[in-house]
């Protein structure tokens, strides 16, 4: 105890909880916020898998097939798959957080959280169909 | 017979036992009641050896925060009609907070905290006792009035498993406090609290779990207050690195 106008007068004999290995189990807030975070691994290697493959462009036609088939197989697929929907459930808890980060005024008026939180979802919507679009053209 | 509830309350009597346990009392299912008055009741009438904080009995004073089945709750403000009469509701100190005796947490670390941030209006050009008055516009008040709302009940630190894992984290209620002042038109002291809060366990040490605005009794949004803190640094860091006047 750093200062001692806080301290009690008499020693006291504290019970410490001790904090279950299970916490994040305690609460589904808990356990949605964990989920969240682990969601950032995918998140993390799909980017660097984007890198790798950047780099296999720059290695030429025979480097890239190669990737591309590594792609395409089944566990390809599978991450793909698997980063996606974290990707996505990342997007959808965070979305309806940031409304909580950000302070915008118009006039005297503050925005509300749901305007706020629907601007980005609604951003996400648009970037996402420019992408299927720029990916799907064929 | 008229309708019971039971209560399920933690003991914990440091001169007799090591660890806590669960006492079982029953009390009227009085619909006017809630759970503070159930206590209360037990205390007055069954047990008066069972310990806990109240005061103000109208949520106001933040001093009878405990946990109700596992959720933190300002317990004079929860009706027992909340609960099923046929289950019985288990009350325990808050969370994450070292127990004195039975409900009773020691809540030195909190205060601690909560001075370290300096929550009151820091200006050098005023002496303490000088009466000056600073005018406020609607707008300017507006800035800070949810985070003034705090009654330093405790209860965002019972749900907030960063202070159960780091008991060191400044913690919601005082970070949402330091940041009532900084948005406060009057205070100037907003660097000197950065001094404090810039640390891994200060400002940063939030993961934004969240729970703690969802508990919170008086609707403070401290998880806003954190991350509105967190934005606020990392803007004016840029500022400095990148503009060559800095943040002045
Ligand atoms: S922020 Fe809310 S929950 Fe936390 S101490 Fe203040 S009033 Fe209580
Ligand atoms: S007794 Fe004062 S807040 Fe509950």
């Amino acid at each position: 105890m750093s200062n001692p106008s806080l301290a009690p007068t008499r020693e006291l004999k504290l019970y410490r909880r001790p904090i279950s290995f299970w916490w994040w189990l305690d609460r589904p807030a808990y356990f949605k916020f964990v989920v969240r975070e682990l969601t950032c691994l995918f998140v993390g290697a799909f980017a660097i898998l984007t890198l790798l493959q950047v780099r296999a462009v720059g290695e030429g036609p025979e480097a890239y097939a190669a990737f591309a088939a590594m792609l395409a197989s089944p566990a390809g697929i599978g991450f793909s798959v698997l980063a996606f929907l974290a990707a996505v459930y990342h997007t959808v808890t965070w979305f309806p957080a940031v409304q909580t980060t950000i302070v915008l005024r118009v006039g005297e008026q503050r925005v509300p959280g749901s305007v706020i939180t629907g601007a980005h979802m609604a951003g996400w919507l648009v970037v996402s169909v420019v992408v299927a679009y720029i990916v799907l053209r064929g | 017979m008229a309708e019971t509830i039971r209560l399920e309350v933690s003991r914990y009597r440091p001169e007799v036992e090591s660890e806590p346990t669960l006492q079982s009392y029953e009390v009227p299912y009085n619909k006017d009641w809630v759970i503070l008055d159930a206590l209360n009741y037990v205390k007055n009438q069954i047990d008066g050896s069972v310990t806990f904080r109240w005061s103000c009995r109208m949520g106001v004073c933040g001093s009878c925060g405990m946990m109700a089945n596992g959720e933190p709750k300002l317990t004079c403000a929860v009706p027992l009609t909340d609960y099923d009469p046929t289950q019985p509701i288990r009350i325990e100190p808050l969370q994450f907070f070292p127990v004195v005796r039975d409900l009773v947490i020691d809540m030195s670390s909190f205060l601690e905290k909560l001075s370290n941030v300096k929550p009151w209006i820091i200006r050098d050009d005023v002496e303490a006792t000088e009466a000056v008055e600073f005018r406020q516009t609607p707008v300017e008040l507006d800035a800070y009035k949810q985070f003034s709302m705090c009654i330093n009940c405790m209860i965002c630190y019972s749900a907030c498993p960063v202070i159960g894992l780091e008991p060191e984290f400044t913690g919601p209620a005082a970070i949402a406090l330091a940041q009532r002042y900084n948005l406060d038109s009057r205070d100037k002291g907003k660097e000197e609290r950065m001094d404090a809060l810039d640390a891994h366990e200060g400002l940063w040490g939030c993961t934004f779990v969240g729970e703690c605005t969802k508990v919170c009794p008086k609707n403070v949004d401290p998880a806003g207050a954190i991350q509105l803190y967190k934005m606020g640094s990392a803007t004016d860091y840029l500022k400095s690195m990148l503009l060559p006047w800095g943040t002045k």
